[in-house]
This record gives structure tokens, sequence and C-alpha cells, in this order.
């Protein structure tokens, strides 16, 4: 749209836009103001918007009682190993879907996207008995692994529709270069799919960090992310708003800036390609 | 050494034959090219050759070595794509040097070979750049800097001029034939361009639906095709068909003769006909002739001097020795 | 377009992914219709296990926490689509305006939808939600009334409010997406012919937007049939907020009635194939494309 837009136009809009946006993001703005004040100063009545005495204090308190860091590192091991595993099972069979289709390849994919769909209620028993038999209840690796299962479809997805705008002819030309199987995809393909595949483990790292199902129910004090470590906040006794907030905010603080980065990626990733 | 033998080749997609069996034999060190129209199943030949596609039965033989099923990296190819396939995240020194680096070369021997090639194809100013920043040409050049690196014993050809504009064509058409004089390598060339094939070829083969219509070398084809189609497909403007009664008298199905093979007057001649369109081209004008008696409009090639409008009257007589004469089935009346 | 060898490298460089689907999909599937046969309470000794052919079925059906906890599952889940598409697509209509400092208000947008669900719920429930210290709490008492109770006294409202929050980025997004690629070219055409404003939108705008609009839909509903965190933290499934997920969670971790939960999760699951029949479609047809 080349368009010229009456500058009224304009300042109607950015003022309209900037206020439901405002709006929309007031909950996260104010759960991160509510970090930096006094437990006294964060139920204040009336509220307290910018004017109180800003203080590091919470997140100190939170990071001393609860022990932060550990719910913090489960969070990174579980959402990042499961996104790093994910992708190296995913990069084959997404190679073999873009660039050996047969026809079943739309099947398989279908197939896969369906395994997504399951509701994770209705098999919560058998994996949570499958977790005791096996040890895994709280333990990180188990997480790794059911949650790198979940995310497995959208990674495989991901990476297919990326692999698909990858010209054949290339690896074609590898091929007669001599490049084996294996060296085609580490030399030619990943080199050129760096941006597709850093934009799917961004997602995908995202959307574990995020998962509250079965992190709540696999979990219980070793294995915790943040997502179960929050939830504990939950209980009113536990209840401070002011560190509540700083603990919210430590949670969410590094997904928000990931997020960000991904806002394009997010819209393929989510639909599958299906809206580009 | 590049010798290719194709022995009863056959290709099948599913329940569709795209090559039917199939027999050819190139030489060493020959320039042959693929021609035909889209859809002939010249591009799946080269990719049999290459190895990009299983041989549904027949053998290739490669200096005498059968090669059906060795995969494309063993058979001593190289291949210049239409896309040129360059390698988007290496500079240009490093997609000359990838099949040398994929045939574990010592890295001496890689730079030695690789700053020969940009010698040759003048690429000596490009080689840190990436592919993206070149041109269209320039590309063309890295591509067949890859293929030559490898020393192969045959350089496939698939389509590598048509994404490039006319006037580079030209150029790039030359150099792909000087290269093929200085290093005297077996060239396997696929196109859609008869001009490209009559101008670069030793061995013209031409194809129609996975059938070799013809081969031959470029002279060959344009004084004696062997059927109407390869008559009609070689050959600019393409020759004029008359068929009916005026055949007849030639004792054929359908007489053929080329817009250069026709005398023109302005007094007297054997066809009558009104110019339509008139295309100078300056060295020569091609005249579109609507007969008076209401068959098909003739093409004739004039001298660039030659005035005519639209309108005129002209008279038109074919050279008798260069008339070609078809039987109904299309084959050549010998 | 391959030869057979990377054929049969491709089935191979598959096999783990497939493998590995298959088996996360059939192993607790299997087990699952296994159990919900059987009569199966892990915490009852004195309860002997055995086979009851559908009576857990039948259980579920008639149970009377069923009907409510699907009528709660449809509102909240249609709720919370309505809201979401609502203002989705208006939001996505002012976004597509030009304006200053676009980046930062789609950012802003954006924000909630990587908001973990524990988080925004806890955010919610505690510090906007609560009748006393809440936000809205004060800003009720401002205007000199009464702060609502907001999760005992209007529970489900207050849950669609939370979730809609957190999807409404999602719709937003993907509308916004949607109509960038809308054909410029086609709204100044319909400029030409004299179309004022709103029958842009209703003839050009929204059939444009209809495939993106039922996408986020079936993706939505996907999302929020198994809506759990948010339930979890604020009311536990008190005051009328069990949904069909959260009843089955109950069923099989909380009182541990496996055999029940297990029929109820075969319900759940034939319910999301459903719409995952018409995702599907849609999907596949785009692979075709």
């Amino acid at each position: 749209m080349s368009r010229a837009v009456t500058t009224r136009r304009k300042t109607i809009n950015t003022v309209l836009a900037w206020s439901v946006g405002i709006l929309i993001f007031f909950p996260i703005l104010w759960t991160i103001l509510t970090s930096f004040k006094t437990e006294a100063q964060a139920i204040n009545d009336p509220p307290l918007f910018l004017f109180f005495d800003w203080t590091l204090e919470n997140y100190a308190v939170v990071q001393e009682r609860s022990d932060y860091m550990r719910f913090l590192w489960n969070s990174v091991i579980i959402a990042g190993g499961s996104t790093l595993i994910g992708v190296m099972i995913a990069i084959p069979a997404a190679w073999s879907m873009a660039f050996v289709p047969s026809k079943r390849t739309k099947d398989i994919l279908l197939w896969m996207l369906s395994t997504k769909m399951l509701p994770a209620v209705g098999v919560l028993y058998p994996i949570y008995l499958i977790f005791i038999e096996l040890g895994l209840l709280d333990t990180r690796t188990g997480l790794v692994v059911v949650i790198m299962l979940i995310n497995l479809p959208i990674i495989v997805w991901m990476l297919y529709t990326y692999f698909k705008e990858i010209p054949g002819e290339i690896l074609e030309a590898a091929r007669m270069d001599g490049a084996s199987l294996r060296e085609e995809i580490i030399y030619v393909l990943t080199p050129m799919a760096v941006p597709g595949i850093a934009s799917t483990i961004l997602l995908n790292f995202i959307l574990a960090w995020n998962e509250a199902f079965w992190t709540l129910n696999l979990t219980a004090a070793q294995a915790a992310p943040l997502t179960a470590f929050i939830a504990s906040y939950s209980s009113p006794e536990g209840l401070f708003y002011a560190k509540l907030s700083a603990a919210s905010t430590m949670a969410i603080a590094p997904i928000l800036i990931m997020g960000w980065f991904s806002q394009k990626q997010l819209v393929r990733g989510l639909t599958f390609g299906a809206v580009k | 050494m590049g010798r290719i033998v194709l022995d009863k080749v056959t290709k099948r997609f599913g329940s569709v034959e795209v090559i039917p069996p199939l027999d050819l034999t190139i030489e060493d060190g020959e320039f042959t090219v693929f021609v035909g129209p889209s859809g002939c199943g010249k591009s799946t030949l080269l990719r049999l050759i290459a190895g990009l596609e299983d041989l549904s039965s027949g053998h290739i033989e490669i200096d005498g070595a059968d090669v059906s099923t060795v995969p494309p990296a063993k058979r001593g190819l190289a291949m210049v794509f239409q896309s040129y396939a360059l390698y988007p995240h290496m500079s240009v020194r490093k997609n000359i040097a990838f099949p040398l680096r994929m045939a574990k070369l010592d890295q001496a021997e890689i730079d030695r070979r690789v700053s020969n090639a940009a010698q040759v194809l003048n690429l000596n100013d490009y080689l840190d750049r990436r592919p993206g920043q070149l041109s269209g040409g320039q590309r063309q050049r890295v591509a067949i800097g890859r293929a030559i690196v490898r020393e192969p014993s045959a350089f496939l050809f698939d389509e590598p001029l048509s994404n490039l504009d006319a006037a580079l064509r030209v150029g790039m058409r030359l150099e792909i034939s000087e290269l093929h004089k200085r290093l005297q390598t077996t060239m396997i060339y696929v196109t859609h361009d008869q001009v490209e094939a009559m101008t670069m070829a030793d061995k013209i083969v031409v194809l129609r639906a996975g059938n070799i219509e013809q081969v031959g070398s470029p002279l060959e084809l344009y004084n004696r095709p062997r059927n109407r189609f390869v008559a009609g497909f070689i050959g600019s403007p393409r020759m004029n068909f008359l068929e009916g009664a005026v055949a007849a008298k030639h004792g054929a199905h359908a007489i053929g003769f080329r817009p250069e093979h026709l005398g023109i007057s302005l007094t007297e001649g054997e066809w009558r006909g009104k110019v339509g369109v008139a295309e100078h081209l300056g060295s020569d004008t091609f005249l579109h002739v609507h007969p008076e008696n209401g068959g098909e409009t003739i093409t004739v090639r004039v001298d660039g001097e030659f005035s005519a409008r639209h309108g005129d009257i002209v008279y038109l007589t074919p050279v008798a020795e260069k008339i070609h004469r078809f039987a109904a089935d299309g084959l050549r009346i010998q | 377009m391959a030869t057979q060898h990377s054929r049969s490298a491709a089935r191979l460089m598959m096999a783990p992914a497939v493998i590995l689907l298959l088996g996360w999909m059939l192993v607790p599937l299997v087990m699952t219709l296994w159990f919900s046969f059987r009569r199966f309470l892990p915490n009852r000794p004195d309860i002997v296990p055995g086979w009851v052919g559908f009576d857990n079925y039948v259980r579920f059906v008639t149970s009377s926490a069923f009907w409510p906890s699907v009528q709660t599952t449809l509102i909240i889940v249609g709720g919370a689509l309505l809201i979401t598409i609502i203002l989705g697509v208006l939001l996505a209509l002012l976004l597509d305006q030009p304006m200053w400092g676009q980046g930062v208000v789609r950012i802003l947008v954006i924000a909630p939808f990587f908001v973990m669900p524990t988080v925004s719920a806890l955010v919610w429930k505690n510090i906007f939600m609560d009748p006393v210290n809440g936000l809205f709490a004060h800003l009720w008492r401002a205007f000199g009334a009464e702060p609502i109770v907001w999760l005992s006294d209007a529970p489900i409202f207050s849950i669609v409010l939370i979730v809609s929050w957190q999807w409404l980025p999602f719709a937003t997004l993907i509308l916004l997406t949607a109509i960038q690629s809308l054909d410029s070219e086609q709204l100044e055409a319909s400029e030409m012919d004299g179309a004022p404003p709103l029958s842009r939108f209703f003839y050009i705008i929204l059939p444009h937007l209809s495939r993106a609009i039922t996408i986020v839909i079936l993706i939505q509903t996907i999302f929020l049939l198994s809506v759990f965190a948010e339930i979890f933290v604020t009311t536990g499934g008190a005051f009328g907020t069990r949904t069909l997920t959260y009843l089955i969670f109950q069923r099989v971790l909380e009182s541990q009635n496996v055999g029940l939960g297990s029929a109820g999760g075969v319900y759940a699951i034939i319910l999301a194939n459903i719409i995952a029949i018409f995702l599907m479609r849609i999907v596949g047809k785009n692979l075709d494309a």
C-alpha cells in the first residue's frame, strides 16, 4: 500500500492502536512493576503506578527461598534438550519428505500432525504408569522425552515447510559433486536451512518452556521446571504479591524476549504452514 | 575419455513410459545436443545418464564400464543445472572447491585447480563473493567452474542458458563451445532451442515423446531430415509444408521447402500470393505470404534490400532440388 | 523424481521419527483403551480389578458431573473463540493501518502468548481478580461499587477472560498475516468501483479471511479443549469450572479411578479427533498447492 495517508488518520490510528496495545500488555507490565515494589506498596489502595520506592529485594528473596535457579535450570534443560533432540530426529525425516516425496508422504505428515491432537489427558494415566515403571517420574530425562514427543510433529512440519523452499537441484548438484547423503545434509542442506532451523528451534523452545500439563503432572521436587515452580505460589499461604510478581517476571522474561524474535515464524509454525 | 553408450534404456514413472527402449552412442570428445520440444524426455534422459534417476531397464556404459546402478558421484560426470544450483551459503571459491573437497583432495591441489578454473572462466575477481552477489552470466560461469575442476569424463548441461537474457545467451554459447574445443571432453547438452543445437553440436539428437527422431550432424539434419517432425523442428523460420494436389505433383503426401529455398519475383512464378506481414531483420526480411489459392501462409526469406509491403502481390517458386518430400506416415521419401 | 538409493535412504531417515511417534501414539492409546474396559482403582486394594465391559463408559456419561463438565467445556471454548476471533479481526484490521510505532504495538499485542499458562493464571487470579487487594477491586471501590469475588461469583467468565487474553495474540497474528497477504490491488479496484469501507470489509476482506479464521478456530479449539493449568491454578475445578479435561484429570490422578478416567479419556480423544479431521482437511489441501 503505497498511498499517501493523511497525518490526521495516521494519528488516530496510532493513538487507537497504542491504547489497545498497552491495554493488552498491561497485565504483564503491571506484574513487572509490582515486582519492584515492597509488599505493602504492592497492595496499596489506590494502586501505585510509577511513584514508589523501587527495590530489587523481591528477586533476592525469591531466589533465596525457593532456589529459583534450580527451577530455571530444569526449564532450560527440559526445553532445550527436548528441542535439540527433536530437531536432530526431525531433520532427516523432513529431508526425506521434502526431497524424496512418495505417495505416502502427505499421509505420514498428516498422521504426525494427528498425534499432536491427541488430548494429553486421554493418555495421562498410561504415561504416568510407564513413568513409574521406568523410574522416570520427576526426572528431567522423562520430561525431555515426553515434551520432545509432543513437539516433534510441529518440528517436522516446520522444517518440512522450510526445506520445501530449497530447490532440489542444489542437492542434486551436491550429489553429482560427490557428496554422500550425510555430507549433502551437513554441508549443503543444513547451512542453507539455517534460518528455518533457527526459527524452528526458537518456537519449539518457547512451546516447551511454557508446556504446563505434563510438567505439572509428572514432576515433584526434583525435576520441576518454572511452570511448576510458579504453580506452587497458588497456595494462599505462600502468597505475596511482590514476590509472586518477581517470580513471574523471572519465569517469563527470557521467553518474552525470544518470542519477540520468533513472531514471524510463529504463524507458520503454529498453523503447520497453512498460513504464511 | 568419455564414450557413453545407452543400450535399450527405458524409463517409466509409474505406468507412464517416458523413454521407450532407446539406443545411443556418444563418442569420446563429442559435443552432443539433445533437442526437442518440452516434455520430450530430453532432461529425463540426461538425468538417467547422470544417475539422478534410476533406469527402468537397459544399461548405460561409460568407457566400457556398466554404470547402470552406480551412484551419480561415482560416474565421473559433472553437471551444470538450469538454475545453476550454486550453494548460496558458500563463496565462489568454496563452490568451485566443493567437489574436490568431497573427493578428499589435499588443499594444495584444490587451490591449484580452483585457481586454474577461475583463470579459464575469468572469475578471479569474484572468488570471495557469494553467488547472490553475482550476475546471471557470472553464476553460470561458477557452475561451469564447479564442473571442470573435477576433470570429469563428460559434462552434462541441462538447459544451462535458458535463464539468461538473449544477448548473454549468445555470449555464453560461444564460451561453452570454446571450452569444448579446448578441453576436448565429451559434452552432452540439453536444450529446447534448435539454434543452440545447430550452432554448438557435433551431433544432434532430436527427441520427441522419448523417441529418437533422428541423430546426425547439424547439416545432415538440416539437409536431410528423416521425417516431417525433424524437418519442422530444425531451421528457423520453420520449413513450409504443402499437402494435397501440389504435393501429389511431386509424388508425395506432403512437400516441404525452407523459407530460404524460395525464389521470389514480382512478375512471374509458381504461386501467386499477397504479402501479409513483413518482418525486417535488416540483413534479411521474412515475408509471410498468403497464397491466392487459399492455402497455408508461406514464409519466405528475402534479402534485406528487397522492398515489399503489406498487400503487395508476389510470385514464389521453390528451388526444385531443395524440395523435401514426405510420405503419409511423415517419413522422408528418398 | 529420485533413485532407488535415495528412496531407501529416505525411508531409513524417516524411521526414527515415525517409530517414535507411532509408539507415543499407540502404546498409551492401547493402554487407555484397555483400562477403560476395566475396573481399576490402584489406591483401593479392596476393590478387585476386573473386566467390566462398557460399564465405565456408561458410568462416566451418567455421572452427575458429566453434563455440567461438557457444558462448561463448551462455554469456555465457545466463549474464548468468540472473543478472540471478533477482537482478533478488529485488532488485525487496526494493526494493518498505517501508524507510527507499528512494530512496537505488534510486540505489545503478541506478548501474552509467550507468558506461561501458570504465570498468567496466577497473575490474573491474585493481582487482578483478588476481591480484597486485586486491581479490579481497587477500581470497583474507586467508583464506589462493591468488589466482585471474580473466581467464585463469575468463575467461568473469569477463566474465559484469562484464556482469551492468552489466545487473542495468536488469533490476531494469524489474521494479520492473512490480511497482509490480501492483494492491495483488489481493494483499490473495489474502491474504484465505489464500494464504501463497510462493504469492502464484508465483501472482500472477510471472505479473504475466512480460511485463516477457520484455521484459527480449529487450532484454538484443540488447545482450548485441553486447557488445564489455568483451571488448576485458579479454581482447582471448583465453582462449576470443571471442564471435561479437568474432570478426567480428577478421576485419574486425584481419585485414582483409572478405569472411569480412561473411559473419559477415550471420549476426549474421539472429540478431539472429530475436530482434528476438519483441520487436517484444510492443512492437507494446502499441501497440494
